[in-house]
């Protein structure tokens, strides 16, 4: 048996073997790859920085469930992070039974950072399900789909809630999801209501969101622990997207030098192939 | 030992059962996968009760307060909340075969609703607003290459005449654009899949070892 023969018959758990040594090791020898900002990233931001401290809230959808938070979860917490070291209020919500937990926890841990007041600088409004429903109903009246909030408190006892009737009152709305929450979002936000809409998303489905940045419906976009990165990287915050960042950049040439090897043993051993199958015959 | 370090132990103990499939099918894998169905149920069960059916079926049609003012018996919020109520009700006839028609009624209201709210904004998003980004001026380099490659791709998919001639060419134009979609697409779900290893081992190395 050649060597290439060898390489294309190898048992795959060597190479999960190679890829979990590949991920790990950069964990304790950083190789320090810059990460550098793309344009979709800053957009967001700037529309973030844009907002003025102590007034209408940003609201943060995080529609994303545990199977998605390693991607979605430094987004949440950069954004936060972003709003509450600004001193802009937030509300979050969630439109994934999941993403209830998720989005008390994060929002809870940065609060407690920036020392925020909950009512005051941040609002939970909880979890309602269904997507294009509570999407168009938000633009009549947040009391509609949220009478209370997480906890049981009516948003009318709510001071940062106080004059915040819809989307007229909300100056930006960014979801981070890793199903198709996202576009749900330009559909019946963005395009009935004209609500300036931003997106993170998971790496996987980033290129579907690409033509709507292009057409203003969205107006930045974060894709993956990559975005996650790129925006701690602006906040100058760096978090668990960075952290991450030099394992994903060893891997993907690990994986790439797979491919390589994948198909020059492929096609060096397509001859010895065909020749054994002419044999049979 | 702090409950959230018992907490993290179990969630590392679970997450290395999960990939100890990698090596093969084992007992732990099964354990874990059986697990998250049950639990996941169970947190599903709740969160949609206590976030929706009590505060949006239950407390309006026994007139508890949800939010602002009281609601009125035989109110509009009431019928809002009782109707609604009943029609998600006859959806478990379908567990009844006598009556298992009676879960047509709300499921083709359901979806005849929801087809009628997508329907305008759908296509506005997805259809028109696209056409009219692609209305581009042939000025730019870029500009080209999306014209080019918007019309060889739709050629790709007309199926009416054989791709022969001039529309041929534009077909295998098609597939090139396509291939590197496709490319892209891989490129990206590589990186997605990767996240997630990367999301657990940081959870094991940060959160429950504390070895950075």
């Amino acid at each position: 048996m050649s060597g290439f023969q060898k390489l294309l018959d190898i048992d795959r758990r060597w190479i999960f073997l190679a890829i979990a040594i590949a991920v790990v090791v950069p964990f304790f020898k950083p190789l320090g790859l810059p990460v550098v900002v793309t344009e979709p990233v800053r957009n967001l931001y700037e529309a973030v920085d844009e907002l003025q401290p102590n007034s209408q809230p940003l609201l943060l959808a995080s529609d994303y469930a545990p199977s998605t938070s390693p991607e979605l979860e430094p987004m949440s917490l950069a954004i936060l992070r972003h709003c509450m070291s600004r001193d802009v209020n937030v509300a979050v919500m969630t439109l994934h039974p999941a993403g209830f937990g998720l989005a008390q926890r994060a929002i809870g841990q940065v609060a407690a950072e920036y020392e925020a007041v909950y009512g005051e600088d941040y609002v939970f409004l909880g979890f309602q399900p269904g997507v294009s429903a509570p999407i168009l109903g938000l633009g009549v009246a947040i009391t509609n789909i949220f009478p209370e909030d997480a906890y049981g408190t009516p948003l009318s006892d709510i001071p940062m809630m106080e004059g915040i009737r819809n989307y007229d009152d909300i100056p930006l709305v960014i979801t981070l999801a890793g199903w198709s929450a996202a576009e749900a979002w330009v559909y019946y936000a963005y395009q009935p209501y004209g609500q300036r809409v931003g997106a993170g998303v998971t790496a996987v489905m980033a290129t579907d969101y690409y033509p709507y940045l292009d057409t203003g419906q969205l107006v930045g976009l974060l894709g993956g622990m990559r975005g996650a990165a790129e925006y701690e990287v602006l906040v100058e915050r760096e978090g668990k997207g960075v952290l991450g960042m030099d394992s994903q950049s060893v891997i993907h040439l690990f994986i790439i030098v797979l491919i390589i090897l994948g198909n020059v043993a492929y096609f060096m051993t397509r001859k010895s192939r065909r020749l054994a199958a002419q044999g049979k015959e | 030992m702090s409950a959230t370090l018992i907490w993290t132990t179990i969630g590392a103990i679970l997450t290395l059962c999960v990939y100890s499939f990698l090596y093969k099918d084992n007992p732990f894998y099964k354990f874990a996968e059986h697990l998250v169905v049950g639990v996941s149920a169970g947190y599903y069960l709740v969160i949609y009760y206590f976030n929706f059916v009590q505060p949006r079926v239950v407390n309006p049609v026994f007139l508890l307060r949800y939010g602002g003012d009281p609601i009125q018996f035989a109110g509009f919020e009431w019928w809002m909340a009782l109707i609604p109520g009943i029609l998600g009700l006859m959806l478990y006839a379908r567990f009844f075969p006598k009556i298992a028609w009676v879960g047509r009624w709300p499921l083709g209201i359901y979806v005849g609703g929801y087809a009628g709210l997508g329907l305008s904004p759908v296509m506005q998003a997805r259809v028109f607003q696209q056409m009219e980004a692609n209305a581009l001026p042939l000025t730019s380099i870029t500009n080209v290459l999306l014209i080019v490659g918007l019309i060889g791709t739709l050629t790709y998919f007309f199926f009416s005449m054989k791709h022969r001639g001039i529309l041929g060419g534009l077909a295998r134009i098609g597939i090139v654009f396509i291939m590197v979609g496709f490319g892209a697409s891989f490129g990206y779900t590589v990186m997605s899949r990767i996240s997630l290893l990367i999301g657990r081992v940081n959870f094991l190395l940060v959160d429950w070892l504390h070895l950075l």
